[in-house]
């Protein structure tokens, strides 16, 4: 799972660094993510791993981090099995 | 209609005194509207939103939006330096909880300070979420430099708050905001304001250089601030100035219909259904900001709330529509009164009404609004 998170991260966050560099809990919005990519993040997500994010999890908690994003699609992907 | 509280009386008391005297002034020299600004002052009103425990009325955002709104009637610039003011005030009663930034408040409420803002800059795309100035952190002081493109009544303003990269090695959208006070500022004029509306705004473009101590930046992310804050709130406060516009419209169109209706008792005048007509859609205005009011006295203690998408696309939504809407309201009170709208010598003359109207939807650009609202109903479900 990482690993297409950090794909999606790499072609749609726009961050000023380097993806592989990111850490687990690395804060995405302080290394550049905006608000307007975080968007076109949460769409990626929900096309990569065939998921609807609820209103309750479009947060900014909720996106900030890889740990936050693996978290919140872990979630829908066992709810939906 | 509700009683009138304290603060709207007294804000009344401004704009029936010494605004309805001296707006027509205000808006042919573009002039700052000192006289009603000092009214404002000994009203106590600069203080409105703060706490009474820091000196300030303890007012909710409800009470001051009707404030803002009874200026509006009268001085539709008044009436947006007191509304762009109360943004200011909001977000540091709201986040500026460091020792210092409460001596501020309450030096605020002790001296009634008036507050302007500095957000956009030159070069970032009038994207307001990002900046490309910085707080060059020098031991325990700032420094800051911002080309500013608009600091509104920046010549008169007891303080700006600048929005700015949290430091030299920040992301753009990485920001912080700095109280940067009067003391510590140096303002050179790049752009004049000579504009078809809000013209005793001052809104003219500056070179802010300021420096002062590291305790004036607010400790909370620029984002926060506003999605918590700035945004809900501008958007309110703004959309109540609009309503006053609509409403000093809407007045001189009803009194226009009764004169004429007095005159032909008996006789149902085109004018007067035009004017029912009017009145429906000035009530739908009407209820947008107080709609948006009533969620933001519900949501405003509540950040997940206030940073859910549906909450901003509420108050994105109140801000276009409001906007367009405005505009709506004079053309038709235009429609009502026919020439005696249309001729600068008349009573009922709409010529500054109209033109203020019109800045609703230009001075911040309802095209960026929309958009940023059509990519988060990308993914946003509910409403």
């Amino acid at each position: 799972m990482d690993d297409e998170i950090r794909a999606v991260l790499a072609e749609h966050a726009r961050l000023a660094v380097d993806v592989s560099t990111l850490g687990d809990d690395t804060d995405l919005y302080e290394v550049g993510l905006t608000s307007h990519a975080s968007v076109n993040v949460m769409l990626a997500l929900e096309d990569a791993f065939d998921v609807e994010f609820p209103d309750r999890m479009l947060r900014k908690s909720t996106f900030g981090s890889v740990a936050g994003i693996r978290a919140a699609i872990g979630e829908l992907t066992q709810t939906a099995v | 209609m509700a009683t009138m509280g304290e603060v709207e009386r007294r804000a009344t008391a401004v704009a029936d005194g010494v605004l309805a005297a001296t707006a027509d002034e205000i808006d042919r020299d573009g002039s700052f509207p000192k006289a009603a600004v000092d009214g404002l002052r000994e009203a106590g009103l600069m203080a409105a939103l703060i706490p009474v425990e820091l000196g300030g009325m303890g007012a909710s955002m409800s009470d001051v939006a009707r404030s803002i709104t009874a200026l509006g009637r009268q001085c539709a610039s008044t009436a947006m330096i007191f509304a762009m003011h109360q943004i200011q005030v909001a977000c540091l009663v709201r986040h500026g909880s460091t020792p210092e930034l409460l001596e501020y408040l309450r030096e605020i409420s002790a001296k009634q300070l008036l507050l302007a803002s500095a957000t956009t800059e030159i070069g970032i795309g009038g994207d307001v979420r990002t900046s490309s100035c910085f707080v060059e952190r020098v031991g325990d002081h700032y420094k800051l430099s911002k080309n500013a493109p608009v600091i509104s009544y920046g010549d008169y303003a007891d303080a700006i708050l600048a929005t700015a990269r949290r430091d030299a090695d920040a992301a753009p959208n990485d920001q912080v905001i700095v109280v940067c006070r009067r003391d510590g500022v140096t303002l050179q004029r790049t752009t004049e304001w000579d504009a078809l509306g809000f013209r005793g705004t001052c809104s003219h473009g500056y070179m802010l250089d300021a420096e002062g101590p590291l305790a004036d930046v607010v400790p909370v992310p620029y984002g926060d601030v506003s999605s918590r804050t700035m945004l809900p709130v501008s958007h309110m406060v703004w959309s109540s100035v609009w309503l006053g516009v609509a409403e000093a419209a809407v007045n001189k169109a009803r009194k226009y219909v009764r004169s004429q209706a007095r005159s032909k008792p008996g006789v149902v005048l085109p004018a007067a259904t035009r004017l029912a007509e009017l009145v429906s859609v000035h009530q739908q205005l009407q209820g947008l900001v107080l709609g948006a009011l009533a969620r933001w006295e519900s949501a405003q203690a509540d950040p997940e709330e206030l940073e859910g998408f549906g909450f901003t696309i509420a108050m994105n939504t109140l801000k276009v529509a409001a906007s367009e809407i405005v505009v709506d309201v004079v053309n038709r009170a235009m429609q009502v009164i026919g020439i005696s709208a249309y001729r600068m010598d008349s009573q009922y003359c709409l010529g500054r009404h109209l033109r203020d109207a019109h800045g609703a939807a230009l001075m911040v650009n309802n095209d960026r609004i929309t958009q940023n609202n059509a990519q988060l109903l990308l993914v946003a479900k509910e409403s």
